[in-house]
Parts: C-alpha cells; structure tokens; sequence
C-alpha cells in the first residue's frame, strides 16, 4: 500500500484559471498512475496539455487541488521535486549562439555537476542521439529538428528520475522520430516520463498509460487497451463525404462527421453489412480495427456534444492528418 | 513476461540518481552557468559585443570632458562608473526576458534543483563580467585623474555595490513580470531614462537650477553620484548629508531587495 503510494503520480481535482480567464485550462482533472514508464497525454490545441505538464514540473501553481509525484507535493513540496525533475517545455530554443556541447553543460552545472562531469556526461548525451559530430557546431547551424534534439539531450543527459517532454517530437522527420521512440524506450526504463504529442501513433507506439485532455478536462486514462475497451465497437470505417454515400441506420454503432469524411464506428457484423452496401453502390470506404485515432476523435467528439451542443457539437472535429 | 519487463523498469530508477548525486550539488556551478551562457559564450561567439560595453559609458564621459573643457573629468569618471553599475540591471533585465521568454531557459531552470537565489546571482555576476572591460578603461582613467585614498575607495565600491543591487533588482523583478522582449524593452527603456539621463550623475546636482533639482532627488542615482563626487573630493558635503545620502541609498537598496524576493515570480501563478 505505501509503496503504492510512492510509485504515483496523482491528481486530485486539479483546476488551473490563468489570471482573470473566465475559463478554466484545467477543469477539476483527477487521476492516479504508476509513476513509471511512460505517460503520454493527447489532446486537442488548447486542451490543457502543456498546462497541467507545467504546474507537475512546478512552474505554474494551480488555482486549486493537489498533485503529488512519488509523493512529494507538487504544490507544498516544490524544493523537493525540483531535485528529481527536469522538463524540455514546448517553446524551448536551444541559444543559436552557444554549441549542444555548451547547451548541455551548462544546464548540467544549473543542476549542480562538476564541469568536468558536466561535459562528459554532454557528450554521451549528444553520442546517444546520434549529434556527436556536431557537439561543437553553433546551434544556429544545426537544422530545426537537431536543435529540438538537442534540448530533449539536455534533459537525458541530467540525473532527473522524472522527465516532463512537451511535444518532444514536433519537427522531427518519420525516420529521426521512430529512432527517438526507441530512445525513449529505454530510458523510460530508468525513469518516469510524462510526454505530451499531438501524433496518436506515438502514443499508440510508447504509451504504458494514455491521458485524453478536451477543454481542460481528463475525459479518459487508462493503458491502450483500456482505451480500445471503453469504446464498445472495434471497427472503423472511413467513407469519403463525396459522392455523398448512403448512410445506414446503425442498431450499434456511431456516425461522425469530419473534413475528410464519415467515420462509423461499429461492430464486425455492422461492419461487414456496411461494407457489402457500400461496394454494391460503388462508393469508397476503407475498414479497420479501431485506433488510438478513432477512439481520440470519438472521445473528443463525444465531449465536445456534451459540454455545449451549439458551439463545440457542431465544429469540425479534426484529426492527425489535417493538423500536421 | 509482462512481470519481468515491470521489475527491470523499476529497478534502476532509483538507484541511478543516488549514484550521482550523494553529494551536494555545487552552488559554484550553477553560478558559473549563468555566467557562462550569459556573459563568456557570447563574448566569445561576438566579440563585438565587448566594444559597445566599453563605448557606452565612455561616450558619455567624452561628451561632458568635452563640454566642460575638461573641469568635468572627476565627476564624469565616477558617473561612468555609476553608469555602468546601473546599466548592469537594466542589461540583466533584457538578458532575463530573453532566456525566459524566447528561449524558455528560465522555465527548464526553474523544474530544476536550482533556486531563485542562485539563478539571479550567477546572472547578476555575468552582468558584471559583461561590463569588464569598461570597468577596466575606467579604473585606469579613474587612478590617473581621480586618486582617491584607501578609505575613500573602500566607500566608493560601497557606493557602487549598492548601485548594483539597486539595479540587479529592479531588473530582475521588471523581467520576471514580462512575458515579451518588446514588453521587456519598454520597461527598461523608461528606467534607464528616469534614472541615469535625468539625475546629475556626471555633473555636480548644483547645475541644476532649483525647482529642478528636486526631480533629481527622486532617483537614488543623484545620492551615489553625490556620495562618489565627495568621495573623490570634487565636492564637499557636510557629515549630516553624507550620512543621509547613505541612509537613503541603503534603504532604497533594501526595499528593492524587498521587493524583488517577495514579488518578483519564480513559480508564476
Ligand atoms: N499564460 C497563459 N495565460 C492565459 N491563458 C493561457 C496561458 N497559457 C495557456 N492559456 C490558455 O489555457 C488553455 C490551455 O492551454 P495549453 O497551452 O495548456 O494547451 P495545450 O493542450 O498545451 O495546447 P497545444 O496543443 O496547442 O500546445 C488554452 O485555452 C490557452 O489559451
Ligand atoms: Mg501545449
């Protein structure tokens, strides 16, 4: 039990409203997960992603609730925390005028570490990411990916047990982002990492544990699976908006309206009847499993009705593709 | 299977921090960070840099050498010296904005073990370092024209000091309340301009024609200008003002302290 209690991290009805916003960025978010591994937490622009990995990295103090890491006190313990946290926020820049190999040290002597320590452990960071052979280049050379690179560096090469790593991958290419999967991999077999990402597949790739943020609210966590069965139908299907197809009445399942088309979450019987039709009619269509994809856009969507049916209900729900 | 992989993800968790860090982190070093992204990377990468840290005080000092027809020399020394001590919190202040507006370096430091305290002082001293080499051209002016006794040159880095925490403050609480450079420029701007382009610092306050002069009691810069110009024996003040231009630069130093630790945002809100 105790142990248990250690090895968390938890939320307790945390609300965070910036100055005098009528809005709330964090809206009551609760939750508790092994503070091992790795977190990924998704959500639409402005759902509240980068507020809630600032006030865990002791940055921002929430308006109201509590949270503890381990269990040190986010709120009442912030020294504490600082000693085992290290965070790459979203907007960082590595300074064009400073190398990776100065960036990484001096962040390292901000941590306390002897200089020469400090270079050592520099370099293995930048030999890791495959940037050795730039240690010594000025930032601003380095092509936009790198310098990304080269902060997520900065972090791994420090002794923090807990890493924050807000949209780490933005702006990597398909190649140096599966590499950095593998990375992340490992280390998160050392330490506990909280990642937000706006790409699902990286979720789906890394993920122990899924968070799903919609206008400050959590509105679902759990691991994959978890996710995959809360949503009670396990296929997709993808059917273009024009020639407008002919839409079936669903005993089970969900019709979705988006920019790219119609998306019908379903069971395999419903599917495979669909599907029989809609080849019949000549119309295109793809069917698949249900994804990480589907289940964010039925979620956030689902949300969206909820909360306020003129508004939110009638927008445009978008998906991976169109955002990237 | 699934077993096995949860042991080994756990295990080293621990252990790992606690073979680095069973000591205690060195203070030294993370002052010599900031001093190092602060002041000697960019010196290095733009040595221009260093030119217009020498130039800008010194142009002034020119300017009244030349006006006053040289007479003007001691107080326009020491002005510069002042100068540079006041122009080290209104650089701090953009150098702050900068790396936590632009560069979100402030916020990577801020989720780390170190403290507000530390930050502010290893930024403080690579202002400092920034302003070397002016300080170097005028303490060569300084001993060739000034001279000032032991004593008086143990008051007039006193007076200095307290310049610099001054301004250290001011900048530093300025910057942490800005969320741009733009903004950042503005505030720094107005400060530079009400404190060291109104007061008489590299001119006697008795240029000042009267109802003026009261103006320039409003900056604490007039009460060093006034303390460096007797220090350095151009002009004579009475002990009572002496030590009321003391007690007014302390207590301004230590309001402003003050202020900067209580107001000045670490963790925002
Ligand atoms: N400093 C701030 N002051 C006021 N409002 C803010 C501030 N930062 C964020 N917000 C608001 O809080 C809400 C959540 O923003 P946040 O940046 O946490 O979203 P996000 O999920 O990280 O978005 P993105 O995917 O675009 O990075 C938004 O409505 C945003 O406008
Ligand atoms: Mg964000």
């Amino acid at each position: 039990m105790i142990e248990e209690s250690i090895q968390t991290l938890s939320c307790d009805h945390l609300t965070k409203i910036y100055g005098n916003s009528k809005r709330k960025a964090l809206d009551s978010v609760t939750f508790s997960i092994p503070s091992s591994g790795i977190f990924v937490l998704i959500g639409r622009n402005g759902s509240g992603k980068t507020t809630l990995a600032r006030i865990l990295a002791v940055e921002l103090e929430p308006t109201s609730g509590k949270a503890t890491i381990s269990g040190i006190d986010v709120v009442k313990e912030p020294l504490k925390l600082r000693e085992k946290i290290a965070i790459v926020p979203q907007e960082a820049r590595a300074v064009p005028w400073m190398t990776p190999m100065q960036t990484i040290s001096s962040y390292l002597l901000w941590r306390g570490y002897g200089y020469g320590e400090a270079k050592r452990k520099a370099y293995e960071a930048l030999e890791r990411l495959e940037l050795g052979g730039s240690a010594n280049a000025l930032t601003r050379t380095l092509s936009g990916g790198n310098r990304r690179k080269v902060l997520v560096a900065t972090v791994l090469a420090s002794e923090a047990e807990i890493i924050f790593l807000d949209e780490p991958t933005t702006g990597l290419d398909p190649i140096s982002r599966k590499e950095f999967w593998d990375l992340l991999k490992k280390i998160a077999r050392e330490r506990f990492t909280f990642l937000t990402t706006h790409y699902l597949e990286e979720a789906e790739a890394l993920a122990d544990e899924i968070g799903v943020l919609d206008h400050g609210r959590l509105v679902r966590m759990g691991s994959l699976d978890q996710l995959r069965q809360s949503v009670s139908y396990n296929y997709s299907m993808k059917i273009p908006l024009y020639p407008k197809p002919p839409l079936p009445k669903l005993a089970k399942g969900e019709i979705m309206e988006g920019r790219e088309g119609y998306r019908i979450l379903t069971v395999e019987d419903e599917a495979f009847s669909i599907a029989r039709d809609l080849s019949k009619g000549g119309y295109r269509f793809t069917v698949n499993p249900v994804s990480l994809d589907d289940i964010f856009f039925y979620l956030v969507n689902r949300e969206g009705e909820k909360t306020n049916g003129n508004e939110r209900g009638a927008r445009e729900t978008t998906t991976r593709e169109e955002r990237e | 299977m699934e077993m096995k992989e949860e042991q080994e993800k756990q295990q080293p968790e621990r252990s790992e921090s606690n073979r680095i860090f069973p000591q205690k982190r060195s203070r030294l070093s993370q002052i010599l960070a900031a001093i190092l992204v602060n002041a000697l990377y960019e010196m290095r990468n733009y040595p221009i840099v260093l030119i217009n840290t020498v130039l800008s005080p010194l142009s002034f000092l020119a300017l009244i050498f030349f006006v006053s027809r040289g007479t003007l020399i001691k107080e326009a020394i020491e002005g510069g010296f002042i100068m540079s001590m006041f122009g080290a919190g209104t650089s701090l202040q953009s150098d702050l904005s900068h790396l936590k507006n632009d560069f979100k370096l402030q916020d990577m430091v801020v989720s780390s073990p170190t403290s507000w305290q530390i930050y502010l002082m290893g930024m403080a001293i690579s202002e400092l370092v920034y302003s070397l080499p002016a300080l170097i051209v005028l303490g060569i002016l300084e001993a060739y024209y000034v001279q000032m006794s032991a004593f008086a040159l143990l008051g007039f880095i006193a007076v200095l000091l307290m310049m610099f925490l001054t301004s250290i403050d001011i900048g530093y609480t300025f910057a942490t309340f800005s969320s741009d450079i733009v903004q950042s420029f503005a505030f720094s701007r107005l400060i530079s301009t009400l404190f060291s382009t109104i007061p008489p610092v590299y001119y006697p306050i008795t240029y000042i024609p009267n109802p003026y002069r009261y103006l320039a009691y409003l900056s604490p810069t007039t009460y060093s200008a006034q303390l460096a110009q007797n220090l350095g024996g151009s002009i004579s003040l009475p002990f009572e003002s002496i030590a009321i231009d003391w007690i007014i630069l302390i207590a301004v130093t230590a309001t402003l302290f003050l202020i900067a630790s209580r107001k000045a945002r670490w963790r925002e809100i």
